[in-house]
C-alpha cells in the first residue's frame, strides 16, 4: 500500500466530519453563533494563535502561552504521577506485606473521582498551577499504578527462577528482570494516564486556574463565543493526540523487542 | 570439582484443599561424582524434577540433606547452572546479552561482557546470532542460547530438566550430541533429568531409573558403552531391554494398587 493512500485512510472520515459539519451549519437549522461552522472555527483559532485580526478579541495571539500553560501542568502532574506510580506499583506486586498494608487505602481512594478533589485541593493549594498539578497527578497515578501492579504480577516466574540461579539479589530480580517484563503493562498505564491527565488539566482549568486552554475555554462560554469553546476543545484533542504519540513513539523504541511477536508489531 | 550428594531425601506435599499429605520422593540417596553425566529417568510425575529443584536449591526436602560440593544447599546460586525445559531467556534481551546475563549482573563494562559471551555463543553453534532477540529464533537455537548462558558461568554442576523434550527428533539428536562434546570438553558434573530411555542411554555415564509416586530409586545402571553411541548396537538394545522391562513392571504394579 502505497504512502498516499495510507494517509487517505487516516483523513478520511474526519474530512466527512468537517465537510458535514460545515454543510449543517450554514444550512441556518442552528444559529449560527451555537453551532459555528468549521471554517469559523478555524478562523478564530488562527488570529487566537497568531493574533492577525483580533476575532478572539483579549485571546489574540496568546495560543501559545495558553497551551504551555497547560502543558506545563500536564508534564509535572504526569511526571509525578509516573515515577510515584512504577515504583508504588512495583512494590505492591513484588512484596506481599506492601500490598497488604498499602494496597487497601489505594483501593479506597481510587474510586473517588478526582474531581471532587478540587475543594481541597483549592484550599490546600490557592487558585495557580498546584491545584491542578494535584488533580493531574490523581487522575493519571492510579491507571499507572494498577497497570504496573498487574505487569509485576504477571511476570514470568521462570525468568525470575532464570535469574536467581544466575546468582540475581533481590535488588537486580526487580531491576533485570521484573521491571523490563512489566514494561509492557507500564507502558498500558501511561497511555491511558496521560489521557487522564489532559482531561484533568482542563477541568482544573476551568475551575481552580485562570490561565490555560480550559480556562480560555469556559471564559468563552461565559461570552458566549462557542468558535472559540471548539477551537480550544481541538487544541486540547491535538495536544492529547501529540502527547499520546510521543509516548507511543518511546514505547515501541522501548519496546522493540516485541517486534514480530505480538499483534502491534503489524502495524511496522 | 564437585560431587553432589543426596542424603535419605524425602518429600511430603501438603494438599490443603483435601487436607491430606502426599508422599512425593520416598527416602532416597544418590551420590555423584564429578565428571559424571547422570540421567534421571522417570515418567512425569516421579519426583526427577523434584529432586532436580532440591539441587539447584529451588525446592527444599522435607528431610534428609543435599550437599554440592561437600556444601549444604541453601538457595539458588551461581556455581551451578541450570538448563530449563523452555528456554526462560529474557525477550528484551539480544542474544549475547541473555548469554552474559550473570556479568551484567555482576556489573560488567558493555564490551567485556560482549568479548566474554562471544566465546560461548561460537561453542554452542550460534556465530552470526548474536544480536537475534529471542522471539526470533527457533526452540532449538533458544536452547542453545540457554546451554551458553549456563556454560559461561563456568559452573562444575550442570542441571538440566527435559531441556531437549520440546524439540523435533533431527535437532534433538544433533543437541545430543553437542552436549555431550560440550560435557567432554568442560569436565563439568551433569545431572539430567528426562523421561526418554534412548536419551538417558546416548548421554549418560550412569542412568538412575525411578519409580513413580513416591519417588524412588529403583535401579543404577552404569553405562560404559563406547562413544559416540550406537542407538542401533545390540548392547545398547540390552539396555534399552532391561529399562523397559523396570519401567513396565512399574506400571503394572502401578495398576494393581490402583485396582486393589
Amino acid at each position: 500500500m502505497t504512502a498516499l493512500t495510507k494517509s487517505w485512510e487516516r483523513l478520511a472520515v474526519p474530512l466527512f466530519i468537517l465537510a458535514a459539519w460545515e454543510v449543517f451549519s450554514r444550512s441556518g437549522v442552528l444559529p449560527q453563533a451555537l453551532l459555528p461552522a468549521p471554517s469559523v472555527v478555524l478562523h478564530t483559532w488562527a488570529d487566537w494563535i497568531t493574533g492577525f485580526d483580533e476575532s478572539s478579541q483579549a485571546n489574540s495571539g496568546r495560543w501559545l502561552a495558553d497551551a504551555l500553560s497547560s502543558a506545563l501542568r500536564v508534564a509535572a502532574g504526569y511526571a509525578i504521577a509516573a515515577v510515584s506510580g512504577v515504583a508504588l506499583g512495583i512494590a505492591i506486586g513484588w512484596w506481599r506485606w506492601v500490598e497488604r498494608t498499602v494496597e487497601p487505602t489505594i483501593q479506597m481512594l481510587r474510586p473517588v473521582p478526582p474531581v471532587s478533589w478540587i475543594p481541597l485541593a483549592i484550599i490546600w493549594f490557592g487558585i495557580a498551577n498546584k491545584p491542578a498539578i494535584f488533580l493531574v497527578f490523581l487522575g493519571a497515578f492510579f491507571p499507572i499504578l494498577m497497570n504496573t501492579i498487574h505487569g509485576v504480577k504477571t511476570a514470568d516466574r521462570n525468568l525470575i527462577r532464570a535469574a536467581s540461579m544466575m546468582g540475581a539479589t533481590e535488588q537486580q530480580l526487580l531491576r533485570h528482570v521484573v521491571f523490563p517484563a512489566a514494561l509492557p503493562s507500564i507502558f498500558a498505564g501511561l497511555r491511558i494516564g496521560i489521557g487522564a491527565a489532559w482531561m484533568l488539566t482542563v477541568t482544573a482549568e476551568m475551575v481552580a486556574v485562570k490561565s490555560g486552554l480550559g480556562y480560555v475555554l469556559w471564559d468563552s462560554y461565559y461570552f458566549l463565543r462557542y468558535d472559540l469553546v471548539l477551537a480550544a476543545m481541538a487544541s486540547i484533542g491535538l495536544l492529547g493526540f501529540a502527547t499520546d504519540g510521543a509516548i507511543k513513539l518511546l514505547m515501541s523504541a522501548a519496546l522493540h523487542w516485541q517486534h514480530g511477536s505480538t499483534l502491534q508489531s503489524r502495524e511496522g | 570439582m564437585a560431587s553432589i550428594d543426596l542424603q535419605n531425601i524425602t518429600k511430603i506435599y501438603r494438599d490443603a484443599k483435601r487436607k491430606r499429605d502426599l508422599l512425593a520422593i520416598d527416602d532416597v540417596s544418590l551420590s555423584v561424582q564429578p565428571n559424571e553425566f547422570l540421567c534421571l529417568l522417570g515418567s512425569s510425575g516421579c519426583g526427577k524434577s523434584t529432586l532436580l529443584n532440591m539441587i539447584a536449591g529451588f525446592e527444599k526436602p522435607t528431610t534428609g540433606t543435599v550437599t554440592v560440593g561437600g556444601k549444604p544447599v541453601g538457595g539458588p546460586g551461581a556455581d551451578r547452572g541450570m538448563v530449563f525445559q523452555q528456554a526462560n531467556l529474557m525477550p528484551w534481551l539480544p542474544v549475547w546479552e541473555n548469554v552474559a546475563f550473570h556479568l551484567r549482573l555482576k556489573g560488567w563494562r558493555k564490551a567485556d561482557r560482549r568479548s566474554a559471551a562471544q566465546e560461548y555463543i561460537d561453542m554452542v553453534g550460534l556465530r552470526g546470532f548474536e544480536n537475534h532477540y529471542p522471539a526470533e529464533l527457533s526452540g532449538g537455537m533458544s536452547q542453545r542460547v540457554g546451554i551458553a548462558r549456563a556454560l559461561l558461568l563456568n559452573p562444575q554442576v550442570i542441571l538440566m530438566d527435559e531441556p531437549f523434550a520440546a524439540l523435533d527428533a533431527q535437532t534433538k539428536m544433533d543437541m545430543q550430541e553437542e552436549l555431550v562434546a560440550i560435557w567432554q570438553k568442560q569436565r563439568c558434573t551433569v545431572v539430567f533429568v528426562t523421561h526418554s530411555v534412548d536419551e538417558a542411554l546416548v548421554l549418560g555415564t550412569r542412568v538412575a531409573v525411578m519409580t513413580s509416586r513416591p519417588g524412588r530409586i529403583r535401579e543404577l545402571i552404569d553405562l560404559d558403552l563406547p562413544r559416540p553411541r550406537d542407538i542401533t548396537s545390540p548392547r545398547f538394545n540390552d539396555h534399552k531391554r532391561h529399562i523397559l522391562n523396570l519401567i513396565r513392571e512399574e506400571g503394572m504394579q502401578q495398576r494393581s494398587v490402583a485396582a486393589a
